[in-house]
């Protein structure tokens, strides 16, 4: 029977070995011949220190999660490990077993390149109780580490804390978004309770803003929750949003949401759009100057006639936690880079009929807001729209 | 023959229903012949010049009209048409 010894030899001979000097070499060029460097050592050895820009995907995990990382079998993979035994016989499984074509191993792993004088990356770590409240997003490639630190660097604002910002609330913070900001004004009313999920029996006639934070925190004492009990306008909206990441709009009427689709094309802030009606949701990203805004899709707001709200026409209670949730989903996304989101495309939710349908959205190269650059747009054109004086006076 | 999608701020100008047939070989004749079926839809859909009024989106199938002919864009059998509104509700 041959020593453990004797099969790393072997193996070696029959993979690929760099030295790390081609690796540097790679890592100073910024991987641009698409190469990518994997670290197949354990979480405590990379949470340690490692390649710059190299991507975890520890051995005993390496056929299940390679092709998380790279998906493509005929580019360049450098493994390494700590001395250059586990990356030799890792190696050999993406190059006999799994079909990769151009793999190779690191010779004398990390512990080489540092004595060689080569810079590593020592990242940050999430404490051992965050490893713990996120493990579940730990173990998801789209999520992983790295996403999970941007969740918690991001800040995330919150219009409106009812029907569509409540689940927002919850699950973004359950997340672990690290700063959500909350945009009401309004108290917590009985009537709100059929889906406004963040609020209470108890709670009945506290701010919003409030009621939510305390939601917030009995989720997860880490997030910071920061305030507006204002109601948006043009005097505040540009304040306000500046600095977040993400804007989700769960706003109950018009005026606001062109409002707000007029700043944010001025701050560059991407909004994640829902709205809903009896049993109708409606779910878009608008991107700005990625992908069409607001405007772009709805030009002028349809009249009151046409526009109840859902105080006047009621709405299924669950329906803003379908729509709110989709939303979440989509500032995650936005977040951590996973996916693609639904910026260019509409989605509308049936829940009576239980279908899904999705349109285009184009961008308007004639858009009144963004066709133009975003120091071009005033003060005094913000939330602004045709017969926008006999549309306020429509609506009361 | 195109099924014509009616939101739900419309339907009761059409009885109620969630889809309408109608006939018509562009997307103005299939929108012209369902507001014949049900005349409470015609003010809604067009606006005096008879054109479409601009609060109105309507696609074929996923497509938003105003990128392709608008009112002249060809229906073909079997295509679905989708009227939808902007809804503001949070």
């Amino acid at each position: 029977m041959a020593s453990g010894a004797e099969v790393i030899r072997k193996i070696k001979e029959q993979i690929e070995e760099v030295d790390p000097k081609e690796v540097h070499d790679l890592v100073q060029n910024g991987n641009g011949n698409g190469a990518v460097i994997v670290d197949v050592r354990e979480q405590h050895e990379f949470e340690e220190s490692h390649v710059p820009g190299a991507v975890h995907v520890p051995r005993g995990h390496l056929e299940s999660r390679i092709e998380g990382a790279v998906s493509d079998r005929s580019k360049r993979v450098v493994l390494y490990c700590a001395s250059g035994n586990r990356s030799a016989l890792a190696a050999h499984t993406l190059q006999d077993l799994l079909g990769y074509d151009d793999v190779a191993s690191m010779r004398g792993g990390i512990t080489l390149w540092k004595d060689r004088g080569y810079e590593v990356e020592v990242p940050r770590s999430l404490t051992p109780e965050q490893r713990e409240r996120y493990s579940r997003h730990l173990l998801v490639p789209e999520v992983g580490l790295a996403g999970q630190m941007k969740l918690l660097d991001a800040k995330v604002l919150l219009l409106g804390a009812g029907g569509l910002g409540s689940p927002a609330a919850l699950y973004l913070a359950a997340a672990g978004v690290g700063t959500l900001g909350i945009v009401d004004n309004d108290v917590v009313d009985l009537s709100n309770l059929q889906r406004q999920v963040a609020h209470s029996n108890d709670r009945i006639g506290v701010p919003k803003v409030d009621s939510a934070e305390t939601a917030i925190h009995e989720i997860n004492p880490d997030v910071t929750v920061e305030k507006y009990p204002v109601r948006l306008g043009a005097d505040n909206i540009m304040e306000i949003i500046e600095g977040y990441d993400v804007v989700v709009d769960g706003l109950d009427n018009f005026p606001t949401r062109y409002l707000l689709n007029d700043a944010s094309v001025r701050t560059q802030t991407p909004v994640v759009s829902a709205s809903i009606l009896g049993f109708e949701g409606q779910l878009s990203v608008f991107h700005p100057y990625e992908g069409p805004c607001y405007r772009c899709l709805y030009p002028t707001p349809p009249p009151a006639e046409l526009a109840p709200s859902c105080g006047a026409a009621g709405v299924l209670g669950v329906l803003p936690g379908v729509m709110g949730l989709l939303q979440s989903v989509e500032v995650i996304k936005l977040v951590t880079g996973a996916g693609d989101t639904m910026a260019g495309r509409l989605l509308l939710y049936d829940a009576l009929g239980t279908t899904f349908t999705e349109l285009k959205v184009r961008r308007d190269p004639d858009c009144p807001i963004c066709s133009r650059e975003p120091d071009a747009i005033s003060d005094e054109e913000m939330g602004v729209f045709p017969d926008y004086e006999a549309f306020c006076a429509g609506a009361g | 023959m195109s099924t014509i999608k009616i939101p739900p701020v419309l339907r009761s100008s059409v009885g109620g229903e969630k889809e309408v047939d109608a006939r018509g070989s562009s997307v103005g004749e299939v929108l012209r012949s369902l507001a014949q079926q049900h005349p409470a839809t015609e003010s809604q859909l067009f606006s005096e010049d008879g054109g479409l009024n601009r609060y109105v989106n309507v696609y074929l199938n996923d497509e938003d009209v105003r990128v392709l002919d608008g009112l002249d864009t060809s229906v073909s059998e079997g295509d679905t048409i989708v009227i939808l509104p902007a809804m503001a509700g949070g």
